[in-house]
């Protein structure tokens, strides 16, 4: 009986030694805690998951203090010679850790990430998608972040400039009846995926002077099938893309299958337009851009 | 059950009849369905107007809706209900599993990655005039039956069925992994596209992928024709069918084949969507009994009505608003797979 009471003693006296053992590793083991910031402090190295923001970094003059961007970036052309860090599904915390950043901008909706980051103190700025107001809001906000208030307010100024003069332009015309389409499967009309009344795209369909066939429907975006669209019948059908313009036989292609639905007032007038490229459907600092190319489709007699 | 006798006989007769009473009602209620459902939808029509040859087709708002979106749509519900229908009988035949579906042998898992694979690194542009979706799809379902195939058959053998089960299931989850390794790659549009197709669409927009479909799906149907009598025989058990004199081996190749076959078909053209296999086939059954001169037909024809009738409800009950088909027959056909599993223990 004496002996084993002494066993157990012994053991419980083993497994009390491991943990302290165990705690002192664990502690010791900690991230190392980077030098916290003040709130005001200026961000010097930025980490961007978010490409319309990288894009606003290098409006407002904080191109130089961007380290690393999303695997999805590709504009400015500056990007293409900065490491990557992945994107909303898969950030790769090791990749920005090691790259010391002082900002880090993430998704709205990576709140395990913005955690992770404030756990070593690493500030980070989540990005949440928005109409145009929230878009300039946010150039406004990076702006501050990086020490480029000056330059932030400037941009705004003149991309606010740059939409009002759109909006001018296309005053007093008659609004035709458009439906926005930002996807569909290539060669079919399966799949179609049409701006709604809600978000950046349906505000700057709306100031290019056309009404939004969809904007009763309070969503981003929605998907009609054949039979929606022929109900409907928008006067003007836009395709917006964000990859190149292709060869001429894929674009007569792509053009073409539209002509099923002859009866839309789109397609029987031949005013069915494909756009591309990706300043057409990126909130950033080029929706004065995206805002004219629309205002020319919808309004070109208005351009000479 | 009857067992396969001489035609002429009187056993044999009675059958006849209530084959032809059986495809004259189901017949009627799917020429039916195909007849009302385009007259239903979230946009009112006037029918008077979609016929009226007075005014140009191009022009004509209301036959434009009824000829170019709502027609197609209901010749694919029928072909791809008749079709997912059929080959679910036979699947719970071959497996002899009343819970097995024409998707247990890993033929929609191959044809969803197939699918994803071209979404996901395809070029933007289509091969020649056939959208490289629905092809791609048709490859991995073919890829993927091929392989259980290979798997499950020893020349001259007869399958046996648990290696075959053993083997889609297997190819399934591995196919299931590989898929959500691609989505893992793949950017946002291009994994809601991918999620998009995996809920299934009848919306296919013109005739040309219906008239595709059926290039495969009529040697499978001819295959189906010939499968019954052996099917019942099958039901019971390799070793008796045997004795009856059913060749098994064949008959468990020819309904592999052409089951998947159809699947494959099926699938292509509008998606995987689900529950259409395992619902028809129990419910007919419940109807006209299990001998599968009866029920083959029958679930095939009923599928249409099925299909399509599934399809006026995602088209209306949320109008604009278009549920997925594979969602409705989800929520019709889980219940129901529930039910029957309630009732089996």
């Amino acid at each position: 009986m004496a002996a084993g009471t002494q066993k157990l003693t012994t053991t419980v006296r083993v497994i009390a030694l491991l943990c302290a053992i165990a705690a002192t590793v664990m502690t010791a083991a900690a991230p190392p805690v980077f030098a916290q910031r003040g709130k005001d402090a200026v961000a010097a190295r930025v980490v961007s998951l978010v490409p319309n923001v990288t894009e606003m970094l290098f409006a407002v003059g904080a191109g130089s203090q961007v380290a690393a961007v999303s695997s999805y970036d590709d504009f400015p052309p500056a990007v293409k010679a900065l490491p990557r860090v992945g994107a909303l599904l898969d950030p790769d915390m090791e990749r920005i850790l090691s790259l010391r950043p002082d900002l880090v901008i993430v998704y709205g909706s990576q709140t395990e990430l913005e955690t992770q980051l404030g756990r070593v103190g690493i500030r980070a700025y989540p990005y949440r998608h928005g109409g145009i107001e929230s878009t300039l809001q946010t150039i406004r906000d990076v702006a501050r972040l990086t020490g480029h208030a000056a330059e932030g307010e400037q941009t705004v100024s003149r991309l606010r400039a740059q939409l009002e003069a759109v909006r001018t332009r296309v005053r007093g015309r008659s609004r035709p009846r458009t439906m926005l389409v930002i996807g569909r499967d290539p060669g079919t009309l399966r799949g179609v995926y049409a701006s709604a009344g809600v978000g950046f795209l349906h505000e700057l369909l709306e100031l290019a002077g056309g009404t939004d066939v969809f904007g009763d429907i309070q969503r981003e975006a929605v998907q009609p099938s054949n039979e929606t669209i022929l109900a409907r019948a928008p006067d003007v059908i836009i395709e917006a893309a964000a990859g190149e313009r292709p060869s001429d036989d894929v674009f007569r292609r792509e053009r073409g299958v539209w002509n099923v639905l002859a009866s839309i007032p789109a397609v029987r007038n031949n005013r069915v337009y494909l756009l591309y490229g990706s300043y057409l459907v990126a909130a950033g600092p080029r929706l004065g851009e995206a805002a004219e190319a629309f205002a020319r489709t919808l309004h070109p007699e208005a351009f000479k | 059950m009857i067992i396969g006798t001489p035609p002429k006989d009187i056993v044999g007769r009675s059958v006849r009849a209530r084959l032809a009473a059986v495809v004259a009602g189901y017949g009627a209620l799917a020429v039916g369905a195909c007849i009302g459902a385009p007259l239903i939808g979230s946009t009112h029509i006037s029918l008077a107007r979609a016929f009226d040859r007075s005014i140009p087709f191009a022009n004509n708002v209301d036959a434009q809706i009824f000829f170019v979106a709502r027609m197609p749509r209901v010749l694919t519900g029928a072909v791809a209900g008749a079709a997912l229908a059929a080959a679910g009988v036979v699947m719970q035949a071959l497996l002899r599993n009343p819970l097995a579906t024409p998707f247990t042998l890993g033929v929609s898992a191959g044809a969803a990655l197939g699918a994803i694979l071209v979404i996901t690194f395809g070029s933007v542009v289509a091969v020649g005039a056939i959208s490289p979706v629905p092809l791609a799809s048709l490859i991995g379902a073919l890829a993927a039956s091929a392989i259980v195939y290979t798997l499950a058959t020893r020349p001259g053998r007869t399958i046996s069925t648990t290696v075959l089960l053993l083997a889609g299931v297997t190819l399934n989850a591995f196919f299931s992994a590989v898929i959500l390794f691609v989505q893992y790659l793949a950017d946002f549009t291009q994994t809601y596209r991918t999620v998009r197709w995996l809920m299934g669409d009848l919306d296919v927009g013109s005739f040309g992928p219906i008239l595709a479909s059926l290039v495969l799906l009529i040697p499978a149907f001819a295959v189906f024709a010939v499968l019954p009598r052996s099917l019942n025989l099958l039901s019971v058990g390799t070793d008796i069918a045997a004795t009856r004199g059913v060749d098994v081996g064949r008959t468990q190749r020819l309904a592999f084949l052409s089951a998947s076959l159809a699947t494959a078909a099926a699938v292509s053209l509008a998606g995987p969507i689900g529950f259409v296999g395992i619902i028809v086939p129990h419910l007919v059954r419940l109807m006209v009994g299990v001998d599968h001169r009866l029920v083959l037909p029958a679930s095939a024809l009923f599928g249409v009505a099925f299909l399509v009738g599934c399809d006026v409800v995602s088209r209306t009950i949320m109008a604009p608003v278009e549920v997925p088909v594979g969602v409705v027959t989800a929520m019709i056909g889980g219940p129901f797979f529930l039910w029957l599993l309630v009732r089996r223990s």
